[in-house]
């Protein structure tokens, strides 16, 4: 994989991230290939979820958070002024740890987004395309009018990506989405977001580094840095970095010699 | 260190190399004693040795795979167990190789020898000499003696050349020697492969190292030694 033949999603551009006066993450340089599944991946408190939020301006809900430097995303920086945060997380969605499906139907958890993003077309089939984009539509067919709390967590889970693709975004952020699942639930999420990534750009958080390598097309190695800021430690295609990773912290990381 | 099981099977399965390889090297030396001593119950034993190499060939290619099952190693860790298990099978051949002298000591039982075996040994003691110092650096990451001893395999070629030349002539002179020349040939056609396989072994431990496959040219291809 030659990534310099490839499009680029989103691009983060010296990118720091602040909590009050703690520098989270320092000068983050790193360009997402479209339609790859990018893994991050490093020890806790690395700044990863920080940099994950990052791309859709998730920080911002946390009161103290600051951002500096860019995130490029079709060539406007996403932290202009002029720049709507709320278009931006249509655009760029994102699935969180725990499932966390509305206390509504089936087909609402799906339907909602789409309906207060002014969506105008049919809402039975656009709830019904992204069931079946989240490999959930023959599970739950005949029951969409149950609660999503109804269904495993698995099912959660993918009822929640079923959610975040309804409102058409180009990159799904992916905080750690397997990790309170089981193995089975875990394969399917991982086979799920294989499937996914041949129309969307997926970026992943993952602590469980056998999910990286099953996965990913590239691996971000984030490790802390000077007065405990995350930086990126190390970038490249996921086979490169799990079999000769170019630097020792990212192979003693990898092997379980930290973290 | 949070990895104190992998670094303990890791250094179980290095230790399990040298004790197969120790196991091979005796075989070769022994094979080719037993050839020059024309000692029938010594290359019978060898029957028997080979088959505790190919035992512990498949011993220690298991704890191998188990440990890649279980922990899930990555980057050097699994290059490592991988040329684990390729090396151990180069050795369980050069074992093979070993055990096919024995059968040609056994085939020329008591008939008489050509000649007084000279070079033969002397193949056999540089290929277990060779492959003792490849194991060493083996298991202990040594890309520089892994560069040097391949090398080395041209003289075990120029050996072979030599015995191919000469049991050549004394089939002409003589064409009654020509079923115990050819077995002598078989021998040590037998010696220079393992040494060739000893390259391999080399190969191993740059690839652990560097994460680099890659073929070590010895002037020896497969064309320039004789017969083969």
């Amino acid at each position: 994989m030659n990534q310099t033949t490839e499009h680029y999603a989103i691009e983060a551009r010296n990118l720091r991230v602040y909590y009050g006066d703690f520098l989270a993450v320092r000068d983050v340089n790193l360009k997402i290939a479209q339609n790859k599944i990018t893994a991050i991946i490093g020890p806790s408190g690395c700044g990863k979820s920080t940099v994950l939020r990052a791309f859709n301006r998730m920080n911002e809900l946390v009161p103290t958070a600051r951002t500096e430097g860019e995130v490029l995303y079709h060539g406007k920086n996403i932290y202009d002024p002029d720049v709507d945060p709320v278009e931006v997380r249509r655009r760029i969605g994102m699935v969180f740890q725990k499932p966390n499906p509305f206390p509504k139907s089936i087909y609402e958890n799906v339907a909602w987004g789409a309906r207060i993003n002014g969506y105008q077309g049919d809402m039975d089939q656009l709830v019904e395309e992204s069931l079946r984009g989240a490999a959930l539509w023959d599970e739950v067919k005949d029951k969409l009018h149950q609660s999503g709390l109804s269904l495993s967590g698995g099912q959660q889970q993918r009822l929640c990506i079923a959610r975040a693709i309804a409102v058409q975004p180009e990159i799904i952020l992916m905080d750690e989405p397997a990790s309170a699942l089981d193995p089975i639930a875990t394969l399917k999420i991982e086979e799920l977001m294989r499937h996914l990534a041949q129309n969307y750009t997926i970026i992943v958080v993952t602590h469980n580094m056998q999910q990286a390598g099953r996965v990913s097309d590239y691996t971000a190695f984030f490790n802390l840095g000077e007065g405990r800021a995350g930086v990126l430690e190390e970038f490249g295609p996921t086979e490169k970095i799990f079999t000769n990773p170019e630097k020792q912290s990212t192979e003693d990381y990898i092997s379980g010699r930290f973290g | 260190m949070t990895r104190e099981v992998l670094d303990q099977k890791i250094r179980e399965n290095f230790d399990d190399v040298l004790a197969l390889g120790s196991m091979v090297e005796q075989a070769i030396l022994k094979s080719v004693e037993a050839l020059k001593q024309r000692d029938l119950e010594a290359a019978k034993a060898l029957y028997e040795a080979d088959q505790d190499i190919n035992a512990k060939r498949f011993e220690v290619e298991n704890k191998a795979m188990v440990a890649i099952a279980t922990q899930q190693p990555l980057a050097r860790d699994l290059r490592i167990l991988a040329s684990v298990i390729d090396v151990v099978s180069e050795l369980e051949r050069m074992g093979d190789y070993a055990k096919g002298i024995a059968r040609i000591t056994l085939r020329l039982g008591h008939e008489p020898p050509i000649k007084p075996l000279i070079d033969i040994p002397k193949m056999a003691e540089l290929t277990a000499d060779m492959l003792h110092r490849a194991l060493t650096a083996f298991v202990e990451g040594d890309t520089e003696a892994a560069y040097a001893i391949p090398k080395e395999d041209d003289m075990v070629d120029d050996l072979y050349n030599q015995v191919y030349r000469e049991l050549l002539t004394f089939m002409i002179s003589d064409p009654k020697t020509i079923d115990r020349a050819t077995l002598l040939l078989w021998a040590a056609h037998n010696l220079e492969r393992t040494a060739d396989r000893v390259t391999n072994i080399c190969e191993r431990t740059i690839f652990i190292v560097t994460g680099e496959l890659t073929e070590l040219d010895t002037s020896d291809d497969e064309s320039q030694a004789k017969g083969t």
